[in-house]
């Protein structure tokens, strides 16, 4: 398997290798977007649930 | 159901009137977007008269969109709109008479003012009849689907630029066809079809977002 | 039929659960399918003759478009269930999946444009079906956008979920116009050197499918987790679980 011939796809390696690239980038970028909002939301339900307890 | 109509569209026109800076407004940036296009791409003919159907219904789309807060901006604020929720008659057919009465102050200027602009672009005769004609199936589309978008959207702020986002996409087959006509009668081939589509979708648009937007100001006023 | 009550899991309570333990399994479902579907796609897949390696990007370009439309369709489905029958959690999943469906349509429009390029000559070529999918893209932005700009709950999902539905019976109109003007135009359309594929490469495009599909539900059930804890942060419950109280 010639490796340097397979990332060069013939010539096209900017267009194949930049399209599976931002699909790439776009899945990262979503999963990290979604945990943080996941981490926000909780740290508010805390923040919320200790505001109430100390009344 | 014709004596409700004509009471709210008469209504609205004397109320549109006592504002009538905003009925000119539409049609001054109607006229001033039309004319930017030859400044930004310069003045060859060939290439205006190619690009004239498309610009010029292009600007009437945008226009369309301009006036649409109008639409029950006012009677929300002043607490109408509330009473009209609540009377027994159909909120479609009150509904249907704002629609009426905000496309003849916003669509039916610009479908008068087109034939004098599409001159600008030297338009054959026929183009311009083609244009008109288009413009005036279009037009009330325009107002039909952007009272949709109008309701939704009702006292939220951001308004006008979002009334147009959302509204923009849904007329892209109005603007398809209106503008396909005049390109058709430009090149001497069949526009009949393009303005028959037109029509259907009007007919559609009659039945259809009359209700559309009374649920929708249901949802809104809740 | 099994013996579950599928009702029970209609209420934010329970189907936060549920959702919770789902998720891996769709991941871990998706990394596989993505592995399968790369390798199939271009270690199996021959290169083709009219396109040479450029037609690889098929396999991330049509599942990335195909799941745009149907996350679209789904979406809507949701917001109509909410909107008739007044169901949050329905509404919150349809406001879950916006993201990725749009997410996706943008995937498409960028390995599209990349698929354009060499092919045709130029970033865009105004293709029917690319057109429609710019336009898909508007109808989801417009979506988050009437949702994210009012501040009741209940007014934004059934204000978005109306324009979600009325966006969807548009389609097919919308797809119909851009694919007439598209022919006046004389526009391009993407067409493979035969009139069927390899066999490699339709494996290869439906393991990409499913892959991204799972992909999707792993996302919208996490996404949708986050909602429900936002909603419903003043009840009971959701004070009472184990991540809040720690």
């Amino acid at each position: 398997m010639n490796w340097s011939e397979f990332f060069a796809m013939k010539g096209y390696a900017l267009y194949v290798w930049g399209s599976y690239g931002m699909a790439l980038l776009v899945f990262i970028v979503e999963i990290a977007l979604v945990r943080h909002k996941r981490k926000i939301t909780l740290q508010q339900l805390r923040l919320m649930r200790d505001a109430g307890v100390e009344e | 159901m014709f004596g409700l109509l004509g009471l709210v569209v008469r209504r609205d026109l004397v109320l549109a009137m006592r504002r009538r800076a905003d009925v000119l407004t539409t049609l001054i940036f109607f006229i001033m977007v039309v004319s930017l296009f030859p400044l930004g791409v310069g003045p060859e003919p060939e290439m205006l008269r190619k690009m004239a159907p498309g610009v010029v219904w292009v600007a009437a789309l945008l226009s369309s969109m301009l006036s649409l807060g109008r639409m029950f901006s006012a009677d929300y604020q002043d607490g109408t709109l509330e009473q009209m929720l609540l009377v027994p008659q159909s909120l479609s057919v009150l509904v249907l008479g704002k629609i009426l009465a905000h496309w003849m102050v916003s669509g039916l200027p610009l479908v008068l003012m087109a034939p004098v602009l599409g001159l600008q672009f030297d338009m054959t005769a026929q183009a311009l009849g083609v244009l008109v004609l288009g413009l005036l199936l279009g037009t009330p589309i325009l107002s039909m689907i952007g009272a949709v978008g109008a309701a939704l959207t009702l006292g939220l702020r951001g308004g006008g630029v979002l009334v147009s986002l959302l509204v923009l996409p849904l007329c892209i087959p109005v603007l398809i066809f209106g503008s396909g006509a005049v390109e058709a009668a430009i090149s001497g081939m069949n526009y009949a079809s393009h303005l028959a589509l037109l029509a259907a979708i009007l007919l559609l648009a009659l039945v259809f977002t009359p209700w559309v937007t009374a649920q929708a100001l249901r949802i809104s006023m809740e | 039929m099994l013996a579950i009550n599928w009702f029970k899991y209609s209420a934010p309570t329970t189907f936060y659960g549920l959702a919770g333990r789902l998720v891996p399994w769709f991941a871990g479902a998706s990394v596989i399918l993505f592995v399968a579907g790369l390798y199939i796609g271009f270690f199996v897949a021959p290169t083709d003759a009219v396109q040479s390696e450029a037609y690889r990007i098929m396999f991330i370009h049509v599942p990335a478009s195909i799941l745009s439309m149907f996350i679209y369709l789904v979406m809507a489905g949701y917001a109509a269930l909410g909107l008739i029958f007044n169901t949050r959690l329905s509404s919150m999943m349809a406001t879950a999946l916006a993201p990725t469906g749009a997410l996706f349509t943008f995937i498409a429009l960028w390995s599209g444009a990349l698929w354009g390029k060499p092919m045709w000559g130029a970033w865009w070529v105004w293709d029917a079906r690319l057109t429609s999918e710019l336009i898909l893209l508007f109808l989801y932005l417009g979506f988050i956008s009437l949702h994210a700009s009012i501040d009741d709950p209940r007014r934004a999902d059934r204000a978005a979920a109306l324009l979600a539905i009325v966006g969807s019976v548009n389609v097919p109109i919308i797809y119909f116009s851009v694919k007439w003007w598209n022919t006046l135009h004389q526009g391009a359309t993407i067409k493979f050197s035969g009139t069927s594929m390899h066999v490699a490469m339709q494996q290869a495009l439906f393991t990409m499918l499913l892959a991204c599909w799972a992909y999707a539900v792993a996302m919208a059930l996490l996404r949708v987790r986050s909602i429900i804890l936002e909603r419903e942060r003043t009840t009971q419950w959701v004070q009472d679980l184990p991540e809040v109280r720690s």
